[in-house]
């Protein structure tokens, strides 16, 4: 095939948001910048100052810095593994989805370590963790882990944007230059093609792993110390399981959002939140397991340090906040989920907002009631955070989001070119495959 | 090789705070307010914990000074991303640089006795106090971890003196601070690794035990209980 420009045809909607960007556009990014300048505020205050403005102090030595570090890297399994084990299972509904959630892994992660960066008392020495590491530490372990999914992320996301550069490289007038230079010369000729198909299978199968490694050790943070309730053999599955139910809602609350700003209604459609609505119910029983199993073992063994614990959270202090998080992670999305007729756009969304709400809550109460109840109590502790640390997460959602909207403004949010795929070639492999599944049919060589 | 190590007989006990004084300013341990120490945020190396038993009038206050265990096998230790706290083979002492520290508070977590202090601000003192800051100790800055050496300032010192004196260094001449303050002889102090020192002596004593001991941290801070 003669190397061409690359053409949009019907997808012309797609370049809108980076042609063309309204009022409304300028007054979110406003309203975000604003916070995340609070938040920048409040972080220079801290910094100056030190941690004593946090409502931190002995024993509750982590509170929603840590917190929001094991929200976030959990959010960021929205994207590379969900996307990664729909391309490698070729499910035919991804192709609209995939890119918003990968965008959503690849941002996501800067929080995550971020909060870890904001949680340090002396943010001047981070640096001595590469230059004095000790590598019996699990902080060092989630550094390991972290890079290196950052980078497999970072990878998984550019591959697929390529094809998609190209054609802005063609068909958009302004930032020429850019385009040109990040697209690599993609010509899409057949040669092109087979190596980025190859290029993007490899980092699929590469990333799953890689993703389950990062939630894995960041419950290690916790499982590897000696506290009661944080050292449980279960916390690796639970969390990544966890992590995967936040990602999933993320990515449904990023697609509804895209959806309405860019009037992309005929590319995000219903069935599409149908879809990952049937996703997130099955996450949300299983996560409902996995909560199970751990508070009935803690409740049954009964061994004091534990059940002290145990009955902060169940019945004492904390009581509000995990019986919001059973109601928000289960019970409400359970009920919404279940139910094609619920399982609409408007229902996933309802349901995505509470498993957010409710996978923070979940992770503030695997860090802060262990914290509060140490083996050896002096007294009575409490932790209630500053205004400090509430600006400073507020300011991390912001900036997340305004992060996220400018990305739209560079790169289609939705992957033109393996739409256009589907349209050519995938309806005819499908229809293909389908056939090699039947019997009397070629015999399936093709797949497995 | 040595195994330092702490006996403390709470039978002796008074709680009249005189280790915590002399630590405080053996260490330099910056001096507290109110509403710091309200939030539980006084920094103590040493301290002495209390536990109120029964009801007035029949009221039973125990004493009970908590020192770092310095644990033969220390759950803070392992944690540390940037080796600030370390186990020293040699000494058997848990040793804390706060040059090193990064502030991230994960062995002040992974410590089950709950014993370490972070600098959450500046540390202060009052005006009269400053100019007897200790030179044999560094006055960390904010934003970093802290916690009793067993005064390993000290051991170096007279480790120092007998090397300068030509002789051999004699166990019996290191002694921390609140040891040496102690007007009822609660505390005792010595080579756990010498069969033959008191302190090893203390520790085969019916009433001896160690806090926690079922964690398998292997203290070296040694109690002896009010009653056998």
């Amino acid at each position: 095939m003669e190397p061409k420009k690359q053409s949009l045809e019907q997808d012309q909607i797609l370049l809108n948001p980076i042609l063309k960007t309204g009022k409304g556009f300028y007054l979110a990014a406003a309203i975000l910048l604003a916070i995340t300048g609070g938040a920048a505020f409040a972080y220079f205050k801290q910094f100056v100052l030190g941690l004593g403005v946090t409502g931190m102090s002995r024993p509750v030595f982590w509170g929603i810095y840590i917190t929001n570090f094991v929200f976030f890297i959990g959010i960021s399994h929205a994207g590379t593994l969900i996307s990664a084990i729909l391309r490698l299972a070729r499910a035919e509904w991804r192709r609209a989805i995939t890119r918003s959630a990968e965008v959503i892994t690849v941002l996501v992660l800067f929080f995550g370590v971020g909060n870890i960066l904001i949680d340090l008392g002396r943010i001047d020495r981070a640096i001595y963790v590469i230059y004095h590491g000790n590598f019996h530490s699990p902080l060092l372990w989630d550094v390991i882990s972290i890079t290196t999914y950052l980078t497999a992320s970072s990878i998984y996301l550019f591959l697929p944007l390529i094809p998609d550069i190209a054609i802005l490289r063609d068909n958009v007038k302004k930032r020429r230059w850019f385009y040109r230079f990040l697209s690599l010369g993609w010509q899409g000729t057949e040669a092109q093609k087979r190596r980025l198909e190859i290029g993007i299978a490899v980092m699929a199968v590469l990333v799953i792993p890689i993703a389950i490694s990062v939630h894995t050790v960041v419950s290690f943070v916790f499982a590897m110390t000696i506290q009661p309730m944080w050292h449980s053999a279960i916390f690796g599955p639970y969390f990544v399981v966890g992590a995967i139910f936040s990602g999933i809602a993320a990515l449904i609350l990023a697609m509804a959002i895209i959806r309405k700003a860019y009037k992309l209604q005929d590319y995000l459609k219903p069935i599409h939140f149908n879809n990952l609505g049937i996703l997130l119910l099955i996450m949300s029983l299983l996560w409902f397991y996995f909560t199970f199993a751990e508070y009935l073992t803690t409740f049954y063994g009964a061994e004091p340090v534990q059940l002290k614990i145990f009955y902060a959270k169940l019945t004492g202090q904390y009581a509000p906040y995990i019986w919001s998080m059973f109601m928000l992670n289960f019970v409400i999305p359970f009920i919404i989920l279940a139910r094609k007729k619920t399982r609409t756009v408007v229902g996933t969304v309802i349901a995505s907002i509470c498993v957010t709400i409710g996978m923070w809550l979940e992770r503030f109460t695997i860090v802060v009631p262990t914290l509060i109840n140490p083996r050896l109590a002096t007294g009575t502790s409490f932790y209630h955070p500053t205004w400090v640390e509430a600006l400073i997460t507020l300011g991390c959602f912001a900036f997340f989001i305004l992060l996220y909207a400018l990305f739209t403004k560079f790169f289609p949010i939705v992957s033109i070119w393996e739409i256009r795929e589907g349209r050519e070639k995938a309806l005819a492999e499908v229809e293909e495959r389908i056939r090699t599944y039947l019997p009397g049919e070629v015999s399936g060589e093709e797949s497995g | 090789m040595h195994r330092w190590g702490m006996v403390i007989d709470l039978a002796k006990c008074t709680g009249c705070q005189a280790c915590v004084v002399a630590c405080q300013a053996e260490n330099n341990v910056p001096s507290s307010n109110p509403e710091q120490a309200e939030l539980g945020r006084s920094i103590h190396w040493m301290e002495i914990l209390t536990f109120t038993e029964h009801e007035y009038p029949n009221v039973k206050i125990r004493f009970m000074p908590r020192p770092c265990m310095h644990c033969d096998n220390p759950p803070c230790t392992k944690v540390c991303p940037v080796k600030a706290t370390y186990y020293s083979k040699e000494e058997g002492i848990v040793g804390q640089v706060d040059l090193r520290c990064i502030g991230c508070r994960y062995c002040t977590t992974a410590c089950p006795y709950n014993l370490k202090s972070f600098n959450w601000y500046k540390p202060h003192w009052p005006a009269e106090m400053k100019n007897y800051l200790n030179p044999d100790v560094d006055v960390r800055p904010k934003g970093v971890v802290e916690k009793c050496t067993f005064c390993g300032h000290r051991l170096v010192k007279v480790r120092e003196k007998a090397k300068l004196e030509g002789r051999e260094f004699n166990p019996d001449e290191y002694i921390p601070a609140c040891v040496q303050a102690c007007p009822s002889g609660v505390l005792y102090f010595g080579d756990l690794a010498d069969p033959n020192s008191k302190v090893s002596e203390l520790s085969k004593s019916i009433r001896a035990f160690r806090l926690m001991e079922e964690l398998g941290t292997k203290p070296k801070v040694i109690y002896l209980s009010e009653e056998v």
